[in-house]
């Protein structure tokens, strides 16, 4: 019987899956610091969107978020892509948040989700995790884990979907 | 169960029947998989026996999420299964089934959940739940959720339910209750005058209310112990103040030693931060601050509220050996830390400029007078103690001071080094009665070479020194990478100056693993210590194994 009704309900769910308008689901979290912030506010005016989900406690993370500051004005120049940082830091971390961010000097959007919820809501099973969405908010590529050079490969998929405009 | 899924599934299929057009054009669902398994291999010098094994010989624990939107509808559930549960989980975890199933529905004015939920008021001092699934932990509520919009700029919460307690089905009187309300105003978006102050500020208040049956036979235990708090934060220019205070009533409890002492926690913290230059000075106090839905339980579960311990959390195995964990029964601590990037083209800044980051943080017991000559500290059915809120003890419980400087050499090489030193006591914070307090200096350097625009080697070296505890560690790592899917790493970590040489243990490592898009193959095989392990682009927290060990993650 219980078996029967779990069939029964992934039945439903993967009819309604072969047919995805996908955009951003709509979560609250916090900006840097401490005012409330809602994810349906993520926008670039038809434009390409990167978000990157990382934590003070992840060294490749900061690495990969490095080097697309490197890389952020000849991006944003070519593409208007613009980028938005959300950190996972819980309440134990994040007060050092924003003066690493400006430490470092990231001219990127950096927003604070510290209970995970945008995290949850978005799949983030380990960090990095970077999303690709195009001018309609749409995901259509995402990534875990950064290697060295990495950014060369998401900066392609960038230039692809703004010619393909 | 049945019902629950029955429930679900005749809510899911009825919306989905009302409004067939809407499945194939609307409907929408996401989810993600994750399995760990580890084949053990019994290696008596680390710790794991043919008992800890149990002849199982294979641990794994893996869960699947679902989310299903429609509109403003959805609803999800995450499967999981620990069996048996890999090496350094609780064994409580053992058990499968669906622990997480919600549904929701959300409009611009007001948001329901159903079913089980995290959330987290202000800083989580009187309310938390969340879940760490590398640690094992959940403490999620299962019961329902309000959240309105009646204003801009004003948020309005309430919840109610009971705790996940592993696989502890909630019965009447077996565990407690929670019930708890927040409200958060934001006044830059609820008064547009404010506006035109140049300031940014939000307050918010909350307050929890815990409920269990007072079955003690010696003690006369409060039923419903209540929880409040209050807090803002106040931008102004380039600085920001935080600050939030909680009381608690009396809650005696097996984690205070059924003392009838009120609770207190504040914690606060100021930063400035312009281009470049970050600073941020943080206070906390804490007294007599445990909070669980069952009074009897010690152990890490059940928590309803989250105390941060604010110290730097470390991202190097060695540097991340000896973490703190706040001490809910009293603590005082303060940390401050300075990020600042010498710019570009100046001596010490280069071609590329330097990042340099100095962190300090301290950790010491409050202060405990009795309560009478005729009443010990902390005896139990007694007020336990009395404390003056601005007195700090000289116990140490952690001391860490670090510096790390960072710096990109050319267009093919850059490095970090860190120095770290710290006191940390071990008789306090993992229990060890009677022993010494590990007081150590430790180092660390990670480069990075770029041998072309997508292949990469990167080599990290770590020590750390020390009299106390297991001794002097040496760590090394090699890992070749090839953006963005191929990784190879060696690694080893030596106990060399453990004072039992029985026990100077090399703990090695080779992984390998294999990434697209957002679906992961990792293979491990070796010896692996406990702690923070940041290889093949990622970092995760792992218990000691020894043998094969398969990380498999992916999302759709």
């Amino acid at each position: 019987m219980k078996k029967l009704l779990i069939i029964l309900l992934m039945g439903v769910l993967s009819i309604s899956a072969f047919s995805q308008e996908a955009s951003l689901p709509k979560v609250a979290i916090k900006t840097l610091d401490g005012q409330s912030f809602s994810t349906s506010d993520i926008k670039n005016d038809g434009k390409p969107i990167i978000i990157s989900f990382w934590a003070l406690w992840c060294k490749p993370c900061q690495k990969e978020l490095d080097a697309f500051n490197e890389l952020y004005a000849e991006w944003q120049e070519e593409t208007g892509v613009k980028i938005y940082a959300i950190s996972i830091d819980d309440s134990r971390s994040t007060a050092r948040v924003a003066p690493l961010v400006k430490g470092k000097g990231w001219e990127f959007e950096v927003l604070l989700d510290p209970n995970g919820d945008f995290k949850r809501a978005m799949n983030v099973n380990m960090i990095p995790h970077t999303f690709l969405l195009d001018g309609n908010g749409k995901v259509v590529s995402q990534h875990t884990a950064y290697f060295d050079g990495a950014e060369l490969e998401l900066y392609e998929k960038v230039k692809k979907l703004v010619s393909k405009k | 169960m049945i019902k629950k899924i029955t429930i679900l599934a005749i809510a899911l299929l009825s919306s989905s029947l009302l409004s067939a057009q809407d499945i194939f054009d609307n409907a929408r669902i996401t989810g993600s998989f994750q399995t760990d398994v580890q084949f053990y291999r019994p290696d008596k010098a680390i710790g794991i026996y043919d008992t800890t094994i149990l002849g199982r010989k294979v641990g794994i624990n893996g869960y699947t999420n679902l989310t299903y939107s429609l509109g403003k509808f959805k609803a999800g559930l995450r499967y999981e299964a620990f069996m048996t549960p890999l090496s350094g989980f609780d064994p409580r975890q053992e058990g499968n089934g669906f622990p997480y199933i919600w549904a929701s529905y959300s409009s611009d004015l007001i948001e329901i959940t159903a079913g089980n939920f995290y959330e987290q008021f202000g800083n989580g001092l009187i309310f938390r739940t969340y879940e760490e699934w590398t640690l094992g932990y959940d403490n999620s509520m299962n019961g329902m959720r309000v959240v309105l919009y009646p204003a801009k700029g004003l948020t309005l919460k309430g919840v109610y339910g009971s705790q996940r307690f592993f696989w502890q089905k909630y019965e009447r009187n077996s565990r407690g209750l929670v019930r708890g309300a927040d409200a958060e105003l934001n006044l830059n978006e609820a008064f547009t005058s404010f506006e035109g102050s140049g300031l940014r500020l939000s307050i918010g208040g909350s307050a929890v209310s815990k409920y269990q049956r007072d079955a003690d036979p010696i003690y006369n235990l409060p039923e419903n112990v209540g929880a409040f708090s209050g807090r803002f934060n106040l931008g102004a220019g380039n600085f920001s103040l935080m600050t939030e205070y909680a009381y608690k009533i009396n809650d005696p409890s097996a984690a205070n030693n059924f003392i009838y002492q009120n609770g207190q926690a504040v914690l606060s913290s100021l930063s400035y931060s312009q281009k470049g230059l970050g600073v941020v000075l943080q206070l906390k106090r804490v007294d007599n601050f445990s909070f669980k839905s069952d009074r009897t339980v010690t152990a890490n579960a059940l928590d309803i509220n989250f105390l941060p311990p604010i110290n730097r959390t470390h991202a190097y195995s060695l540097t991340a050996k000896y973490p703190y964990a706040t001490q809910p029964n009293g603590e005082m601590g303060l940390q401050f830390q300075v990020n600042y990037k010498i710019p570009k083209g100046t001596l010490l800044g280069g071609k590329y400029g330097t990042g340099i980051t100095l962190n300090f943080s301290q950790v010491n017991d409050i202060v405990r007078n009795q309560v009478n000559d005729t009443t010990a500290i902390m005896e139990s059915g007694t007020l336990g103690y009395t404390s003056d809120f601005f007195k700090v003890s000289d116990h140490i419980f952690f001391r860490d001071f670090n510096i790390e400087i960072d710096k990109r050499f050319n267009s093919k090489l850059k490095g970090m080094v860190q120095y770290m030193n710290l006191l940390y006591d071990i008789a306090t914070i993992e229990g060890h009665a009677g022993e010494e307090a590990v007081k150590a200096h430790l180092g660390v350097a990670d480069f990075t070479y770029k041998l072309s625009s997508r292949n990469a080697l990167r080599l990290e070296a770590q020590a750390l020194i020390t009299e106390q505890d297991e001794g002097d560690w040496a760590a090394l790592m090699a890992e070749y990478t090839i953006a963005p899917k191929w990784f190879v790493a060696v690694a080893d970590q030596y106990n060399y100056g453990n004072p039992d040489e029985d026990k100077r243990n090399h703990y090695y490592t080779v992984s390998a693993g294999y990434t697209r898009e957002s679906t992961r193959l990792a293979l491990t095989f070796g010896r692996q210590n406990e702690g923070v392990v940041c290889v093949g682009g990622v970092c995760r927290q792992v218990p000691a194994s020894s043998g094969f060990t398969i990380t498999l993650s992916t999302n759709f």
